[in-house]
């Protein structure tokens, strides 16, 4: 049979069967929120098959030219080659539209499974020893995720990326120093220079995919080599791992996961548009679109530009520009914090022990706090990059919406960690919820040996 | 799942797929290619799902030594020593471990040279526009602006006449009422007839100006709501802008057009270090 010969032939070359033989039956540790991370996987492998096939059809070109297609409404505009070449491959390249809809599904999904993937290993204690540099890579992941959305929704040349560029140009400006350096070798002169959409698109379809293939093999290496953790149960030890064999039941598992996954993306991709770009318009440097969104991974960095004051510094003489605060310095210690959080946990702790088990949020209230705060911090930041969407809808103004979430990022992650604490402490220590009492049962054997179960419902705290 | 299930899960999938080569070969629709496309892919997905949850429920789950990670077995320690005998017996040629590091970061050097080539110096680029004195003002189809021919309280984008859809040179051209005007002699001066000019460049994050809120005579930034009072020399009054826009001089030319009387009074769009004061 050729499996037979494919593998006696790499055993005999490679010494591979004792490799296949330790790995088919491999164990893996079964709990519905471990597949967070491999959604993200999956929407990676999906992101590259529609990426190579729009690649083939869309053209980083600035040149000018003279939109002549089916969209009625931009026919005979003036229009750069590349926003021309997404309109063709939208409306005249059979499946383009759903391959181009889907890829941005895909990595709206992608992003969405390594938040949540990230908040499971926080909440669980899963980052920690001997698991730190797993961690590490993940966080990395999930910033080499934002730049590849963001090159990615920027190579259109619709007057949305147009405008998004126009900022990210403003804050690499506004770096003490060296930014107006910066900004002239990335951008390739002043903005908008000629070379700036090539530039983009090697990032978006060469480097960054490069750099995250390389993140997710290390990061697939590391929980391979050093077992998944588990949660607490019966026969289940911090020395031994308890799961189903890769071969079959986990590989069936994840290949059908994968699936579900493609099959969600793509049916997003036909069935809910998303960038329809021949409704914004091609980029012009003197117009903006409103309201205008960042996809939501970026919306908390558009929210701390919409709250922050305007403060503006001089130093020896010099300037220090309004947005290198909140665009450079602020996600920079953000980044530095969630990436260093094994450690500072570990060095605050005091707990420099290995760990296999996850843990409930409830046995570490103090992270578990944190984490909360965290969370509406982010949640409050994402709505303030809204704020003129939401103003409209609640028919406030845009000043008084902001003084009220300006406000509330201060007040509401305090007040989340601190309930949070709370309840994980009250749960902990009591082993029941704060606000429920629990329900019980009471086990009788009759004298014939029989078992007899009386229920008492659990309810409302008295 | 039981294999009936399984089995249909599949049988969908199948006949999805089917009909996604049916509709293409049709011509192709987004919508009905997204459905089918869910069903094929997502019934492949919850038939395996379903075989390995249900199906294989049997097999049940087993357990394993985890791999240890023992730092005490003595190989960490025999690595640092043969790493630094090595390190050792490379380094007693000290002249040749010197050259070679010199070496080393003289080729470093060398090629961080190239990084030079992606863009110009910025130079004083980003303190100068195109606007020179003279130069006439047009609307962004190259037509030449007449004073007057602005209706009151309204606003057009205006660029210099040889370099319209500039990105830094791009003003916002206002009427207003020129006894309403609050601006210093100079400035005043340089907004003939109620005619005043400022950068369309916001001063937060260089997006353009695109909101005239003519109730309140005020200009305001799409992007992050940075407001400017228009009477009062564009001086922001509410959002994240930290400095007023610069000021467009005008002038009024021989054949009744608008034209530039200079540069604006300031660098244009957001600050950054080597601002010119």
């Amino acid at each position: 049979m050729i499996v037979e010969r494919v593998v006696r032939g790499l055993d005999e070359r490679l010494d591979g069967g004792s490799f296949l033989r330790r790995n088919l039956t491999k164990v893996f540790p079964d709990h519905w929120s471990f597949m967070l991370g491999e959604i993200a996987l999956y929407a990676f492998a999906l992101l590259v098959l529609t990426g190579i096939f729009l690649t083939f059809f869309f053209q980083a070109s600035p040149e000018p030219v003279v939109y002549d297609g089916p969209y009625a409404p931009m026919r005979g505009r003036t229009v750069s080659a590349a926003y021309d070449s997404v309109l063709r491959l939208s409306f005249e390249v059979r499946a383009g539209l759903v391959m181009r809809q889907t890829h941005h599904w895909a990595a709206l999904l992608f992003m969405a499974a390594v938040v949540a993937h990230l908040l499971r290993v926080f909440f669980t204690g899963a980052f920690r020893k001997p698991r730190e540099l797993t961690w590490v890579l993940g966080v990395l992941l999930l910033f080499a995720g934002i730049g590849a959305g963001f090159t990615g929704y920027s190579l259109p040349d619709d007057l949305l990326s147009g405008t998004g560029l126009r900022i990210i140009y403003s804050g690499v400006l506004s770096i003490p120093v060296v930014g107006a350096w910066a900004a002239f070798l990335f951008f390739g002169g002043e903005f908008p220079a000629h070379a700036l959409l090539s530039r983009l698109y090697v990032l978006h379809v060469l480097l960054i995919p490069l750099v995250i293939a390389g993140l997710i093999g290390a990061h697939l290496a590391l929980v391979w080599r050093q077992t998944h953790t588990q949660f607490p149960g019966p026969g289940r030890t911090e020395d031994t791992v308890t799961g189903i064999p890769v071969w079959p039941r986990f590989a069936l598992k994840a290949l059908g996961l994968m699936f579900v996954t493609w099959g969600v993306a793509a049916g997003l991709g036909g069935l809910v548009q998303i960038n329809p770009v021949w409704l914004y318009g091609p980029f012009v440097p003197y117009s903006a679109p409103s309201p205008a969104q960042p996809d939501f991974y970026a919306g908390w960095l558009e929210g701390l530009l919409r709250l922050w004051p305007n403060w503006e510094f001089h130093l020896f003489g010099r300037t220090i520009g309004t947005l290198f605060l909140p665009a450079v310095v602020v996600p920079g210690v953000i980044t530095f914090v969630l990436a260093l959080w094994p450690w500072i946990e570990e060095r605050v702790s005091g707990d420099h022990a290995a760990h296999h088990f996850a843990q409930r949020p409830r046995e570490a209230p103090v992270r578990s706090g944190i984490g909360a705060a965290g969370v509406a911090f982010f949640t409050v930041l994402m709505l303030a990059g809204s704020n003129d969407v939401l103003a409209a809808f609640l028919s406030v103004e845009v000043d008084t919406l902001n003084g009220v979430l300006t406000a509330a990022v201060v007040v509401l992650p305090i007040a989340c960690g601190l309930v949070t604490y709370r309840i994980c402490r009250d749960l902990r220590d009591g082993g029941g919820h704060p606000i429920a009492r629990p329900g019980r049962a009471r086990v009788r054997r009759t004298a014939a040996g029989a078992f007899e179960v009386e229920h008492e419902p659990g309810g409302p705290a008295r | 799942m039981s294999e009936r299930a399984v089995a249909v899960a599949f049988v969908v999938s199948i006949l999805a797929a089917l009909g996604l080569t049916a509709v293409y070969a049709a011509g192709g629709d987004p919508q009905v290619e997204g459905a089918l496309l869910l069903l094929a892919l997502g019934g492949l997905g919850v038939g395996l799902l379903g075989w390995a949850g249900g199906l294989l429920a049997h097999l049940g789950e087993h357990t394993e030594p985890r791999r240890r990670h023992p730092a005490a077995d003595g190989d960490g320690d025999v690595a640092v020593a043969t790493f630094e005998a090595g390190v050792a017996e490379v380094g007693r040629r000290r002249l040749l471990a010197r050259l070679l590091a010199g070496a080393v970061a003289a080729l470093g050097l060398a090629a961080v040279f190239p990084i030079r080539s992606l863009g110009s110096a910025p130079g004083s680029q980003l303190a100068r526009t195109s606007w020179r004195r003279g130069v006439r003002l047009v609307t962004a189809d190259g037509t030449p602006v007449q004073l007057g021919a602005l209706e009151l309280n309204t606003f057009t984008t205006v660029f210099p006449e040889d370099d319209v859809g500039s990105a830094d040179a791009q003003a916002v051209l206002i009427r207003v009422d020129p006894t309403s005007l609050q601006l210093p002699p100079d400035r005043l001066a340089a907004a003939p007839q109620g005619h005043v000019a400022y950068s369309k460049l916001c001063t937060h994050a260089g997006c353009p100006l695109g909101l005239y809120l003519a109730a309140t005579q005020e200009l305001r930034c799409p992007c992050h709501q940075s407001t400017f009072d228009v009477l009062r020399g564009a001086r922001p009054v509410y959002g994240p802008a930290p400095k007023p826009l610069p000021q467009l001089p005008l002038e009024v030319g021989p054949d009744g057009t608008l034209r530039a009387a200079g540069d604006f009074t300031e660098p244009v769009g957001p600050s950054w270090w080597d601002l010119p004061r």
